[in-house]
């Protein structure tokens, strides 16, 4: 069937899809919002991530709704329940296994997509909404994963929860009572995993679809951003399109229909072969049953986390440990207004910029993997470094891109035919 | 019928009509919090977990000089250490290594806070749970068992926190304040009570 124009309800249209299109604005809405909604034709291997994130969201949707239907929340349940997924239920194991790689995946493709921003300034103006959305999908998909990592109550399920809940003990005189009302209990209990369970099966899943379909709203309000950084809107031709854009339906459908196959190729690599990844997609501590009575010998979160646990564990002073914690996951909040620069794209940044941006790099990934080491000697001493560098990235942003010599961005996008 | 004629002419008395919506806001407002009560009063421990969580009981007879009992009190091991005449000299000696020697800054009842942090010198009784960040301590009571100067006591191994045989935090860890104490009693001699003391249960 032809895609009908915006006009489309007009009298002359007759049988089923007129009927439905004047009691729900499909053709409306396909015109407007895929055939119609005009990218910047410039796009690279970047601007796959935020396709592959909605690819995820579904996969870990579905995968999450089944295991919910062998799960068992509970204190002497929830281990017990997880093992018989893994060896009872028929190809549970595998429903396992892609909902425990999607997390990981779902933070790849997203830290991908994030720093994508930070090369390009996607987050720049008229984007600050944009990118403030997007954050709040990050926080909420953090929020998600911590207690999904609860909910197998293996030891480090159990520990990694002990220790982030009492995060919340040290808010000064509301902190102790506070991680009471967390966890329902004196101590990481029974209490505590349902309500993990309700929260990560049902309350947070729906502020993430709610974020997501926000996020995707003002996306289609200012247009993508593209590597040049530039407007495409500014410059339309004769039919009021932008010069250097393509509608949205086919051309990046179909080119990010490619992206998902090569992403799931590599996906299914990963579950199929090393659904732990050594210890980093699922800890081995992980597979004996919680107990209240031994910590595991060196308590890490999963990897995603790490470079913010780093920064925790850097700071002798617990309190202003998890002060800066929190502060270093929040800073991308303010990137907005923090960033002076005339130019979007780092392709048109100087080298205060550029530099700025790889000693950053350098910090998240070093904090990273100092994240997973133990807390001792060089490691903490290396974290203190890396996280001076990394808030000054943050602190020093208004001053360095204001200084940074820029060069002249073009009229038009670069781009060559292929 | 003045009502009525004021019905059919198109003015809106505007101030009155913004009285009456900042007034429905603020009582609907009012109520959405009235309403918020139960929900957050549900995620309070509940009153299974109130009665799991009531005092326990320790029979001191034993506990050998040297060793430690953990019994558990709401989730929380504790740690009884009963400490020889060494291990209490050696209590002693290091305050100048340490976060808060005098426990001023630190969580523990009126009895406990004395350089021992204890009611009987023999007996030290702590919440084993790092005040870091809720690991368990491990015992490192010998005499240089880490370092040639350590004096014996307790190290986390998540963080690296250590601290003395009274549970007092050495500098340098990235706890800030000595082991909790929790409230404690001897209805007589060789028992001890866990949650439970001259004031009632904790």
């Amino acid at each position: 069937m032809a895609v009908p124009s915006a006009a489309a309800a007009s009298p002359a249209k007759k049988g089923l899809w007129a009927w439905l299109n004047k009691r729900l604005p499909i053709s409306e809405f396909i015109s407007e919002q895929l055939t119609g909604y005009y990218a910047p034709k410039n796009f690279n291997i970047w601007y796959f991530f935020g396709s592959l994130a909605l690819g995820v969201l579904v996969l870990q949707l579905v995968t999450g709704i089944f295991l919910t239907m062998f799960y068992k929340p509970g204190e002497l349940t929830s281990f017990d329940s997880v093992e018989f997924i893994m060896r009872e239920v028929n190809y549970g194991w595998l429903i396992r296994y892609l909902h425990s790689t999607g997390a990981s995946a779902f933070f790849i493709v997203v830290y991908l997509h994030m720093y994508r921003a930070l090369l390009y300034g996607s987050y720049k103006a008229p984007r600050e909404l944009l990118w403030l959305f997007g954050m709040a999908v990050y926080l909420a998909l953090m929020a998600e994963a911590f207690m999904g990592y609860v909910l197998p109550w293996g030891n480090m399920s159990y520990w990694g929860a002990q220790v982030i809940v009492n995060l919340f003990g040290t808010i000064p005189a509301l902190g102790p009572p506070l991680v009471e009302w967390i966890r329902g209990d004196y101590g990481i209990a029974d209490a505590t995993v349902n309500r993990f369970f309700a929260l990560h099966v049902a309350a947070i899943p729906l502020a993430l679809l709610l974020l997501v379909a926000l996020h995707l709203v003002a996306l289609h309000e200012t247009g993508s951003n593209n590597p040049d950084g530039i407007e495409i809107k500014d410059k339309l031709g004769a039919d009021g399109k932008p010069l250097d854009g393509i509608p949205f339906h086919p051309y990046y459908t179909v080119k990010d229909v490619v992206g998902v196959g090569v992403f799931f190729v590599l996906f299914a690599l990963v579950v199929f072969f090393v659904p732990t990844l050594g210890g980093l997609f699922l800890e081995s501590a992980n597979f004996e049953p919680a107990n209240p009575l031994s910590t595991p010998e060196h308590i890490a979160p999963v990897w995603y986390f790490t470079p913010y646990y780093a920064i925790l564990r850097a700071v002798p002073d617990q309190r202003i440990g998890a002060l800066l914690m929190l502060l270093s996951v929040m800073a991308f909040l303010f990137l907005p207004w923090l960033d002076r620069s005339p130019v979007k794209s780092m392709r048109y940044r100087g080298w205060m910029s550029r530099t700025a941006l790889a000693l950053f790099t350098v910090s998240f990934v070093a904090l990273g993997y100092l994240g997973l080491q133990p807390a001792e000697g060089l490691y903490v001493a290396l974290a203190r470094v890396f996280a001076v560098i990394y808030f000054l990235f943050f602190i020093l942003m208004p001053i360095y891109t204001w200084l940074d010599p820029v060069k002249p961005v073009p009229e038009r996008v670069s781009f060559h035919a292929h | 019928m003045t009502d009525h004629a004021a019905l059919v002419t198109d003015e809106v008395d505007q101030s009155r009509r913004k009285f009456l919506t900042r007034a429905t806001v603020a009582t609907g407002a009012l109520g959405a919090v009235f309403a918020a009560v139960p929900f957050i009063e549900s995620w309070e421990p509940s009153e299974r977990a109130r009665a799991q969580g009531a005092p326990v009981m320790l029979d001191l007879s034993k506990l050998e000089p040297g060793q430690m009992a953990t019994p558990v009190w709401r989730r929380q091991p504790i740690y009884v250490v009963r400490r020889t005449p060494d291990m209490v000299a050696r209590v002693a000696g290091h305050d100048g290594d340490l976060k808060d020697p005098n426990s001023e800054h630190s969580n523990q009842p009126p009895y406990a806070k004395n350089p021992l942090r204890s009611r009987s010198a023999e007996y030290l009784v702590l919440i084993g749970i790092c005040t870091h960040l809720g690991c368990l301590p491990k015992q490192r009571f010998e005499k240089g068992e880490i370092y040639p100067s350590w004096p014996g006591g307790f190290f986390c191994p998540c963080h690296g926190s250590r601290f003395d045989l009274a549970g007092r935090v050495f500098e340098g860890s990235p706890a800030s304040i000595n082991l909790n104490i929790p409230a404690y009693s001897y209805p007589n001699p060789t028992t001890l009570v866990i949650g439970n003391d001259e004031k009632g249960a904790a």
